[in-house]
């Protein structure tokens, strides 16, 4: 932060800009407007946690949805959920949560220069990004078989709608314990489900691209302990495509 | 440092002769070459806008048809609202003389990161294309406000493409949401030594808080037209009645976004007129804390009123009273504005060239604009005036009285820095008085339609009001002959215009320390950063007809 203006390291390459090239050779990945790599990264984060920002406040449009209808109708959420597996919605979490483990370790290992292991964090990362949405896809198969779909398609087949009366009867959901009939409403449920859950799909299909990007480079031996920005942000961004499901997860599949 | 100072002697490449060929502007990451790029873009689609605002207003010339359809009639005013407002306005100011003139601001080399920066051009030409296409494809008569439940019924909308300007809409919010990022770790992280947080020049104070509101409202924008296109394509039902959805939602997500969004529209405005005022009054800004503070007060405030377009929609009397008294609120931090301009005007010593003209232009039109939104944000009248000429009067008080005179302004302003040339002071004087009169005969006489109870967006109209419809259509025809002179005399001067200076205004902000036009990189030396609006240390230098340097008096 104390370079002069004079000497200030730069490099066309990387931002590739014509006329900026050639001005100061060896560091690719430092830009040419930028005094040092610590001013670089330190702006790189600031751009992706805003990023991050305006993300949380995309999903927040959702989450302001499911807040309404479930304060104006319950009864709605208090059924929808039960047609939702709890067992397979666990499983998700956990492997999420492995993930963001591996997301952070990978920072760690760029940071320690420590090639192998970035290369291996990163592809445990995309491995548990796919068993996710493997996961997920069984998830959605069962129930668009079942007819349990969002809006003017929901028509639930009759074994769907047996089942979910036994687990009230059950006592899974102790307000619910009377046979009757399903609200008429219960299709909004899905609608929402569909809505939240394909969206943070979406940005885990998107996760997957970046970290094979990140693959690439790591391969190729692009990161050090000076120059990880990339790692980092994505692993932000990675972090925040979990902790958006650790919100999911209770709020359609754990209600009482 | 006389170098930096001296005209453009073709010595030296500047970012427009570095490279040439169509490739060297579209791959460029210089942000120069960028905003030149918004700038043409934008400009453009107010051509277009335009041409349906006078296919409209020559429509209204008669009571009944007169040269479309009403359904021509519903589509033109769609596209009217949809090409200005998320084509022009939204990206004008900030996406093109933001981008342009921010960096040289701060005397860096570039934005923070100059590919995002290309990037969030190429995806405002994506979601511009999308949405042009959709119009072109089928009809859109929503208005550009997607209102459901209509825009989400299948039985009225499905021969209309909604779904797909909503898409092309969804698009464009990113382009802007890219541009706010890459503007607030600028601002936060490049500033320069000696250029603290209220060191900083107004205009950027006023593109950091457009940045933030970007940031925080156009995701909310995203996800409401998102969910509208997949209501439409899968019958999701969240906000069509007809599937026990709320349509009111609908309201609420949409101006959310899009009353903040008026606020991305009027801030960089706001800003450019900041610097405007004090450079052409030779007088120091008067308030600068004030000022400064008051663009982060709007855009805070301005999260917090949207509730008053939705005053006849059904939500509870209670939040309509609140949201009433919340308007109110905006007027204080607006008003803190105009006051501190007309104090900085106060003995100082005015420069009418162009830009003042219209900054002065603006602050007229806004005081009107902004009084008659309290009209309208007084709950009892506006149940009377809401859907009226009244409410279109009021918004194009603001939106074109502000934001488009702002535009010129600033457009008039650093042109000299875009191209190294001058324009013509009569021609654009001629523009000028042509745009502020054919503006007032456009949208004064709506005032009085509106109040009389002349509804907006309709076909047909009962004779009584013919008069006065007439008054505004030969306004628009005027208004259009100024726009088209103050763009044809810019558009000369680029080409044609006399060398200008480094620095024609005597202005201090950093910009005008470098050669017009800029270098690719912008500065030879690290400029210095000072008291952006201290005028003393330049004086008049009669042989380049602009300001150099005061040599250094040794004490």
């Amino acid at each position: 932060m104390t370079d002069t203006a004079s000497t200030r390291p730069s490099s066309g390459v990387e931002v590739g800009t014509e006329g900026h090239a050639g001005e100061h050779g060896g560091d690719h990945f430092l830009g040419h407007h930028f005094k040092d790599h610590a001013h670089q990264l330190n702006t790189a984060k600031l751009g992706i946690w805003l990023f991050l920002g305006q993300e949380l406040l995309f999903f927040g449009g959702l989450f302001c949805a499911y807040a309404i209808y479930r304060s104006m109708h319950p009864e709605i959420f208090a059924e929808g959920h039960l047609f939702l597996d709890t067992r397979l919605g666990a499983i998700n979490t956990c492997v999420l949560i492995f993930s963001s483990l591996t997301a952070a370790w990978s920072v760690r290992a760029a940071q320690l220069n420590h090639r192998r292991a970035l290369i291996t964090a990163i592809l445990l990362t995309i491995l548990c990004a796919f068993g996710f949405l493997g996961i997920k896809y069984i998830e959605y198969a069962h129930k668009i078989h079942e007819g349990l779909v969002w809006g003017a398609s929901f028509a639930p087949s009759s074994e769907a709608v047996q089942h979910a009366t036994e687990a009230m009867a059950h006592g899974a959901s102790s307000t619910l314990t009377e046979a009757h009939t399903l609200s008429n409403r219960l299709h909004i449920f899905f609608s929402i489900y569909f809505a939240m859950t394909g969206l943070h799909g979406i940005h885990v299909v998107a996760g997957i691209f970046a970290y094979l990007w990140l693959l690439r480079r790591a391969i190729r031996g692009d990161f050090t302990q000076d120059y990880y920005g990339p790692v980092d942000g994505v692993a932000l961004y990675w972090h925040l495509v979990d902790l958006i499901w650790i919100y999911l997860f209770p709020l359609l599949y754990l209600i009482h | 440092m006389t170098a930096t100072t001296m005209p453009m002697d073709t010595s030296e490449p500047t970012y427009l002769t570095q490279a040439r060929g169509a490739l060297s502007w579209l791959l460029t990451l210089d942000h120069k070459r960028i905003g030149i790029m918004y700038l043409v873009v934008t400009s453009a689609s107010l051509f277009l806008g335009g041409v349906f605002a006078l296919l409209v207003r020559t429509e209204l010339l008669t009571p009944g048809e007169t040269i479309m359809t009403h359904d021509t009639y519903n589509r033109m005013f769609t596209l009217h609202g949809a090409v200005m407002v998320f084509l022009f306005i939204i990206p004008a100011i900030p996406a093109a003389i933001g981008n342009f003139v921010l960096p040289l601001m701060l005397g860096v080399k570039d934005v923070a990161f100059p590919r995002l920066n290309l990037a969030s051009f190429y995806v405002w030409v994506l979601g511009a294309l999308v949405l042009v296409a959709s119009m072109y494809m089928s009809a859109i008569d929503t208005g550009w406000t997607f209102y459901a439940p209509y825009s989400t019924s299948k039985a009225v909308g499905s021969a209309t493409s909604v779904g797909t300007s909503a898409m092309g809409a969804f698009i464009l919010g990113f382009s802007s949401i890219f541009t706010a990022i890459n503007f607030i770790a600028t601002i936060n992280k490049m500033r320069p030594l000696g250029m603290s947080w209220f060191k900083m020049p107004l205009f950027l104070w006023a593109l950091y808080a457009t940045a933030i509101i970007q940031v925080l409202a156009t995701p909310v924008l995203a996800i409401t037209l998102l969910l509208l296109a997949i209501e439409r394509a899968f019958g999701l039902g969240i906000f069509n009645p007809a599937l026990g959805g709320d349509p009111v939602l609908f309201q609420h997500f949409f101006w959310f976004y899009s009353h903040p969004a008026v606020y991305i529209m009027i801030l960089p405005a706001m800003g450019i007129i900041s610097e405007v005022v004090s450079v052409f009054s030779r007088k120091h800004i008067f308030g600068y804390k004030f000022i400064a503070l008051s663009s982060l007060a709007i855009a805070f405030l301005g999260f917090l009123v949207w509730g008053h377009h939705m005053f006849v929609s059904g939500q509870s009397p209670l939040m309509s009273i609140i949201f009433s008294a919340l308007t109110f609120t905006v007027s204080v931090p607006s008003a803190i504005k105009v006051f501190n301009w007309l104090a900085t005007m106060y003995k100082g010593s005015i420069w009418l060239a162009t830009p003042m003209i219209y900054a002065l232009a603006f602050i007229f039109l806004f005081a009107i604009g902004g009084l008659t939104g309290m009209f309208l944000g007084t709950l009892n009248v506006d149940v009377h005036l809401h859907d009226t000429y009244f409410v279109v009067a009021h918004f194009h008080y603001v939106m074109v009285g502000g934001t488009l005179m702002a535009l010129l302004s600033g457009l008039y302003y650093w042109w000299p820095k875009f191209f190294g040339r001058m324009y013509s002071e009569a021609g654009a004087r001629v523009g000028a008085v042509l745009v502020f009169i054919g503006f007032n005969g456009t949208f004064f006489p709506q005032f009085i339609l509106g109040s009389r109870g002349m509804p907006r967006r309709y076909y047909a109209y009962l004779p009584q009001y013919q008069g006065l419809h007439m008054l505004s259509t030969v306004g628009a025809f005027i208004l259009g002959i100024g726009l088209a002179t103050a763009f044809g005399v810019l558009v000369y001067a680029a080409f044609r215009g006399r060398r200008a200076p480094a620095n024609p205004w005597g202005a201090n902000t950093i910009e005008w320390q470098t050669a017009s036009p800029p270098p690719s990189y912008n500065f030879h030396d690290q400029p210095e950063a000072g008291d952006p609006y201290d005028f003393e240390g330049w004086v008049y230098d009669a042989g380049t007809d602009g300001y150099v340097k005061k040599p250094a008096v040794v004490a």
